[in-house]
């Protein structure tokens, strides 16, 4: 039994294996099919100051080995998370960090002084890529000015784990990485989805309401892996890397490539227990190549 | 409590030009109630990632059997077509709500198509219950009425087909049964079908519950890509659903 304990820059983990926001509800969903407690952590679905509807269905088209979704941050808002969902999750023995997103300054800076009151909620991961909404999301983090304003502005009022995701829809990552570590994030997630299209030739119309959406699962993973191997070049705070996980393999690609933990994502549609056996599997890597911790892996490329 | 279990299928049932049934077996299988899904996983194909979700037709408790039907319209359900007896299947079951099952009263169970699936399993459930519901099947031609025996055995059954080649010629809405008086109608098929049935409905004042079918990434509630819009915003269809009661729709009737 190798160790796979890992510190996210404060952020300590019992395993590397967190789950991506947005594809892995509040947690709850989950809990027919596994043990909550046995992951490193996981991050709840993108929260904004106020409710959202979200996009009109149809939000999602499957695509090869991948699918696009544009649900635009459905939720109940910030109050509701912490006065109906928090209470009903917080006792769960992870790490539960909350995805924030929004559409100014003010509202990231609102929210986050909000879920800087939580005890059990060591961190948040800052939403700067959402590709699927018309404010704010993504228009954040493809400037390295605005990644950056709005980083050191939360940074101001929130005095835990920061991690700020990034988004692939950019001329270089590594840049926007860079200005984010130097306004105050703990760490970086990435990556966040491709912009990507899907059309019905038959009908001769887009598939997706919005026209445009977030292209995930394991069609993207050649170009998350290729992003987290040039951030985690170009940064010193720990990167966490996400995009097209579906396996054991996949997530030891990914801390060979730099990142200090991994998120899975769409992979949790199709398989909800997926998490354990990446967990598991990482161990029997380990043990396997003679490795007595997982931190002697990360970043050997 | 939902599972995910690997089922043997017993036998792969070509019933038309597009639909398939599958049988399939397992041990310990959930209590599933009538309007609820199953989500597949799909083998042998190598661009379809995500699990399709299928309605529930019937169910063996005492043998372990799991009836569904396949409509096959993508790369995803034909892979599901060619599976043969003694191939595993990966499901996640029981999915979503169900249909309402009333204590009294008249019920009427319309389904169109390939959404006739599930009326098998909620008119016999209806029957054990002490029930008479009355089914009726819509489908194009007299080749696209599945399994007709197995519902005659638990309702009384009237037919429409497009054609005319069985029952009254035209759509459901068209079948004079629809003027007996009814305190419940359950319907599931296509939209323009559904949407028809809760017209009629809603103008006799019968209570409507309609099982929709929305693409779906999860089915479980977690990525909230099936939405429909209801009075009180956008709903999941794979946990709120499949089944809605027509006063809680949008829908204009």
């Amino acid at each position: 039994m190798a160790d796979l304990s890992v510190n996210v820059n404060g952020l300590a983990l019992k395993n590397p294996v967190l789950t991506a926001s947005g594809t892995f509800g509040y947690g709850t969903e989950f809990q027919d099919f596994i043990d909550l407690s046995r992951l490193g952590g996981f991050i709840v679905k993108g929260t904004t100051l106020h409710r959202r509807e979200g996009n009109p269905y149809p939000r999602m088209a499957e695509t090869p080995a991948g699918m696009l979704n544009a649900v635009g941050l459905q939720n109940k808002g910030v109050d509701y998370f912490i006065g109906h969902i928090y209470p009903e999750i917080k006792d769960i023995q992870s790490n539960i960090l909350v995805n924030v997103s929004g559409s100014t300054v003010a509202d990231y800076v609102a929210m986050a002084e909000k879920i800087n009151e939580l005890d059990k909620i060591p961190g948040i991961e800052l939403n700067i890529s959402c590709p699927n909404v018309k404010e704010g999301g993504m228009a954040f983090g493809t400037s390295c000015v605005s990644a950056a304003e709005v980083v050191k502005a939360v940074r101001q009022v929130y005095h835990k784990h920061l991690m700020v995701k990034l988004s692939p829809n950019v001329t270089s990552i590594q840049e926007i990485a860079l200005a984010v570590e130097a306004a105050g994030a703990d760490s970086v997630s990435l990556i966040n989805t491709l912009l990507g299209m899907a059309i019905d030739a038959k009908r001769r119309r887009p598939v997706l309401s919005t026209v445009t959406g977030g292209l995930s699962g394991p069609c993207v993973k050649p170009i998350a892996l290729r992003m987290v191997w040039q951030v985690a070049k170009a940064v010193k705070i720990p990167v966490v890397g996400l995009g097209g996980i579906v396996s054991a393999t996949d997530a030891v690609e990914f801390l060979l490539a730099g990142a200090s933990a991994v998120q899975i994502g769409t992979a949790n549609f199709i398989d909800p227990a997926v998490t354990i056996k990446v967990i598991d599997g990482l161990n029997q890597y380990l043990d396997d190549n003679g490795f007595k911790s997982v931190r002697e892996i990360i970043g050997l490329i | 409590m939902k599972k995910i279990i690997d089922f043997e299928v017993r036998e792969n049932k070509r019933l038309n030009a597009d639909t398939i049934l599958l049988v399939l077996h397992a041990d310990g299988m959930p209590e599933i109630l009538p309007g609820q899904f199953v989500n597949v996983k799909v083998e042998h194909s190598p661009s379809t990632l995500l699990r399709r979700p299928i309605s529930v037709h019937d169910v063996d408790e005492k043998q372990g059997l799991l009836y569904l039907f396949v409509k096959i319209v993508g790369c995803g359900t034909a892979a599901m077509g060619e599976l043969k007896a003694g191939d595993k299947v990966n499901v996640i079951l029981p999915l979503g709500n169900h249909f309402t099952i009333p204590d009294s009263g008249r019920s009427l169970l319309i389904g169109g198509g390939c959404g006739v699936a599930p009326m098998l399993h909620l008119a016999k459930v209806m029957t054990s219950n002490g029930l008479s519901p009355v089914v009726l099947i819509g489908t194009r031609s007299a080749k696209d009425i599945l399994r007709r025996e197995e519902y005659e055995k638990y309702a009384t059954v009237y037919y429409t087909t497009e054609d005319g080649s069985v029952g009254v010629k035209g759509f459901v809405t068209d079948h004079p049964v629809l003027n007996e008086p009814f305190d419940y109608v359950f319907c599931c098929g296509p939209e323009a079908m559904m949407r028809a049935v809760a017209r009629y409905a809603a103008g006799r004042n019968i209570n409507c519950e309609v099982s929709l079918e929305n693409t779906m990434a999860c089915g479980i509630g977690a990525c909230l890509c099936c939405v429909t819009d209801t009075k009180e915003g956008h709903k999941c269809v794979c946990t709120e659903g499949p089944v809605f009661n027509i006063k809680d729709l949008k829908w204009q009737i």
